[in-house]
């Protein structure tokens, strides 16, 4: 298999996240992009983990999947209390730090 | 091109090649609905379709306890956070026209496709056609994964520490936030 085949995987789940993140309004569909990206990064790390040998990458990428669940639960929670506020949870409705 | 005949080199393992090509294929499937979608919860299915076929490369790695971490917290965890998420922010059941941002693809498809480019041209440059050598024996089965936990628990303990912590935050600080009273 060529090395080539998981990184360019990698970047095209990594750019299709991006785009979530952009296009997105909902705030639970933009978290829903962000683990998009945090699962490209973990198929770029354990790709170059079986290229280099060792285990290091494994173990980043055990560290990054317990990183993203950590960062979902806080995540919904903040998105719960705007939306305990507010009664919307559209990003475009929080807007007060524009000038 | 150089990268495209190399996929189809003689040395190259058929079997493994195909069955990445269709998980992959699956997955920038699966992918793009959980960004174009206009149903929440469709999108949250995607998306375990997504991690799923992660989970499936990992074993194409030989990384099988990160496969298997994989299908333990993403998709059995995550997901149901993302699906109580979705039910307790009532989202609207079907179709629902208000997710996107408006004029947002304006935006993100420029975006998108220039970092894809730019990643992959760096890639195809500097990788070429590297080969993954090796069966991955060795890699697999409980001696790997003695050796994967013996890594964890002393080269990298500190950051499990750090770790730890992190996700005890979590937990209170979540329970703290979305406590009603």
């Amino acid at each position: 298999m060529l090395i080539n085949m998981f990184l360019l995987l990698g970047a095209i789940l990594f750019c299709i996240g991006v785009y979530g993140v952009i296009a997105r309004k909902n705030a639970v569909l933009v978290l829903m992009s962000i683990e998009l990206i945090l699962n490209s990064v973990n198929i770029n790390l354990l790709a170059f983990d079986r290229l280099n040998g060792g285990n290091d990458g494994a173990v980043f990428a055990l560290y990054i999947i317990a990183v993203a669940a950590a960062e979902v639960g806080v995540g919904l929670a903040m998105v719960l209390l705007i939306f305990r506020n507010r009664k919307t949870i559209s990003l475009d409705d929080l807007s007060e730090m524009k000038g | 091109m150089q990268f495209a005949s190399a996929i189809f080199a003689a040395d190259v393992e058929v079997a493994q090649t195909i069955g990445f090509g269709i998980i992959a294929a699956v997955m920038i499937v699966a992918a793009l609905n959980v960004v174009l979608s206009k149903n929440v919860v469709h999108a949250a299915l995607s998306l375990v379709a997504v991690m799923a076929g992660a989970a499936a490369q990992y074993l194409l790695l030989a990384a099988e306890f990160v496969a298997v971490t994989q299908v333990l917290v993403y998709i059995g965890a995550v997901m149901v956070l993302f699906l109580f998420g979705v039910m307790l922010t009532r989202a609207k059941l079907g179709k629902d026209t208000d997710l996107n941002n408006d004029k947002g693809w304006l935006l993100g498809l420029p975006i998108a496709l220039l970092l894809l480019v730019v990643m992959a041209y760096v890639l195809i440059d500097s990788f070429q056609d590297d080969q993954i050598s090796g069966s991955g024996e060795g890699r697999i089965g409980a001696s790997a994964n003695i050796l994967l936990s013996d890594r964890i628990f002393s080269t990298y303990a500190l950051p499990f520490w750090a770790l730890s912590f992190v996700l005890l935050a979590a937990v209170i600080g979540a329970i703290v936030l979305a406590r009603k009273d």
